[in-house]
């Protein structure tokens, strides 16, 4: 027996699916929190707050029923034990829970994420929300001492066509000393408005948190759904499904490199990789009905089946583009652009900016290899399910293109009883937080943009 | 070297009378509205989030690539809205955005469009009564053009503003 398997052994299991969830006692929390995992989320309901941990001490990940945890832990009088002083990257979840749901960290962080004091309520999903107070707080900065240095705002309107977010960088002279990203000014609400929507309607806000990924996270909100009510979608719709999200995968990808040379100013570059995006995008409107896909996966499997024509039209694009990418990558490893992208950026696990490109690149000829023999070998039959009005809880995974979705979801009676999507914005913000210390002021959107932030889906 | 006869004096030219005032005005009037039409058309567009998905923005950005060029119609993206003709807003309008787009609509010189960008910016999309939306950019600021779609593909977003353009060259 694993040393989790012993904290949680003749824990209840809560009947959730595929991952069972435990909810445990306080001694159980500090003790997991002792243990080799990685915190991937942390949300609540009114009684309680679950966090999703991935088990780095796990033997055999396929076959280990303990290899992702979902642990809960009750709500005493509006306080739970802090995740964040053994995780650092639950500080923001803690702030989220305390403005969606009101329960507090006890030793954990507290200020605003969500909330900026313009709600008509605090604690909107907690089970009384408060009244709003009279004047909003303006939003507080960690501040580093230090008698030259200044504070530069960037955003939430910042420059080009982009989301609204906002980062504070500490500078001394140009050089970036400490970078702190303020996030929810595109907080729309939707775990309130998903609630007592049947899983069919709630698809369509999933599919609008992330305008990039929105195939990823309708795939991962129909794989919650259909864990939770233990169906399987049909064969064709999960290989429908699998071109949908390499494609979107691709053009994302394409989109911040495109965006990244436009800014480093090989314009040359910048035109190209649009092309693709722009071609790829015409052969989903073709084959699937959408530029971007939205609402075309539904819980269940796939909205309507996809229109042969389109389909066959896909094949020479994606062939086109496995003929071009050479000089694509040739372009990025030219060598002004290269001498920019070095060293620009650079963190711990992800290197500079040269090495986020490579892995683009890299990424968008694997998934389209990935595509190129599934269109022609698509299995026939239906293209989905009826989805049953039971009850459940379920855990669904899907890769984007800035990486894995989450979505946990508790369907009650064949209605949404609450749901939560662990967009990876919430694990990228923090590493361009890290990659901006120590760089020219000037290169700061540059390197944000080379992280690929996503905004929207974890500002929910 | 060859030699010129020369002339004792330089030549000077001849006094000259008065230029028609009729052909003058005439030919300032021509050449005024030849001006505007070859010259006058452009708008200058400042792209204001208020709480989008992002599916907006990339349409949006598409208008920039090598298959639209936007910038063939006169039409560009600035940094400022103090160098903007037209705010092209997206997003349902959240609560915690209403106070930037106010004021980038402040910062906008008169004359000034307003054009909401997509279902969401147009009444709030299917993010309609939530408590952290507002409805739609009409909602903060007076909107002169809908553009209506989820996303709206780039050559619908692109003949919006053509006919903006055209409708402001027009004045």
């Amino acid at each position: 027996m694993t040393r989790i398997a012993a904290i949680l052994h003749g824990t209840p299991q809560q009947p959730s699916r595929p991952w069972p969830r435990f909810v445990v006692s306080r001694a159980q929390w500090s003790a997991l929190l002792r243990e080799n995992l990685t915190l991937l989320g942390a949300w609540a309901d009114t009684t309680h707050v679950h966090a999703l941990f991935a088990n780095n001490a796990t033997p055999d990940p396929p076959t280990d029923p303990l290899a992702c945890l979902i642990v809960s832990i009750e709500v005493e009088v509006g306080f739970y034990p802090a995740l964040s002083p053994v995780h650092p990257g639950a500080a923001w979840f803690e702030r989220a829970i305390h403005d969606l749901w009101g329960h507090k960290a006890a030793d954990g962080e507290d200020r605003p994420w969500l909330d900026h004091g313009h709600w008509p309520q605090t604690h909107p999903l907690a089970a009384r929300p408060g009244p709003r107070p009279p004047a909003a707080d303006p939003p507080e900065f960690v501040e580093v001492a230090g008698s030259a240095l200044m504070q530069w705002p960037i955003g939430p309107i910042g420059s080009g066509i982009a989301e609204a977010a906002h980062l504070r960088l500490t500078l001394d002279g140009t050089a970036i000393v400490r970078a702190e990203a303020r996030l929810g000014y595109t907080h729309k609400g939707v775990l309130t408005l998903m609630r007592g929507k049947s899983p069919r309607v709630a698809a369509r806000f999933a599919a609008r948190l992330a305008g990039d990924a929105t195939v990823a996270h309708a795939i991962a909100f129909a794989r919650a759904t259909e864990a939770a009510l233990d169906i399987a979608p049909p064969p064709r719709a999960i290989a429908l499904r699998a071109v949908m999200a390499a494609l979107e995968r691709t053009t994302t990808r394409l989109d911040d490199l495109g965006t990244l040379a436009a800014l480093l100013g090989a314009t040359h570059l910048h035109g190209q990789c649009g092309l693709w995006q722009e071609y790829l995008r015409r052969g989903l409107a073709a084959a699937f009905g959408h530029r971007m896909c939205m609402d075309c996966v539904v819980p269940g499997g796939v909205a309507g089946d996809a229109d042969p024509m389109g389909l066959s039209a896909l094949r020479p694009i994606l062939e086109a583009l496995l003929d071009d990418l050479p000089s694509i990558r040739a372009g990025f490893a030219r060598d002004s652009l290269a001498a920019r992208l070095t060293g620009l950026g650079r963190c711990a696990t992800e290197g500079d900016a040269a090495d986020r490109c490579a892995r683009r690149l890299d990424a968008i000829a694997a998934d389209v290899a990935l595509v190129v023999p599934l269109l022609s070998d698509l299995p026939e039959g239906p293209a989905n399910v009826a989805l049953p009005s039971h009850s459940g809880e379920g855990l669904g995974l899907s890769s984007s293109a800035r990486g894995d979705i989450r979505h946990w979801i508790r369907i009650d009676n064949g209605q949404i009883a609450a749901a939560f999507p662990i967009d990876p914005g919430w694990h990228r913000w923090p590493l361009a937080e890290a990659g901006l210390v120590g760089a020219e002021a000037a290169d700061a959107e540059a390197i944000c943009v080379s992280f690929g932030l996503p905004v929207s889906g974890m500002d929910l | 070297m060859m030699r010129w006869p020369l002339p004792p004096r330089l030549p000077a030219a001849e006094p000259a009378g008065p230029v028609d005032r009729e052909t003058v005005a005439s030919l300032v009037a021509r050449m005024d509205a030849a001006a505007q039409r070859r010259l006058g058309r452009g708008l200058a567009i400042r792209h204001v989030n208020t709480g989008s998905c992002n599916g907006c923005e990339l349409e949006t950005r598409a208008l920039t690539g090598v298959l639209y060029e936007l910038s063939r119609f006169g039409l560009r993206f600035v940094d400022s809205p103090a160098h903007a003709d037209v705010l092209l807003v997206t997003g349902p309008l959240t609560q915690n955005l209403r106070r930037a787009l106010e004021q980038a609509w402040d910062a906008v010189p008169d004359p000034k469009w307003v054009v909401a960008l997509g279902d969401c910016a147009v009444d709030g999309g299917v993010f309609k009564g939530s408590y952290a939306t507002l409805g739609g950019t009409g909602n903060a600021v007076p909107v002169d053009l809908t553009i209506g779609g989820c996303p709206p593909s780039p050559s619908r977003i692109l003949a919006g503003l053509r006919a903006l353009l055209e409708a402001n060259s027009a004045r």
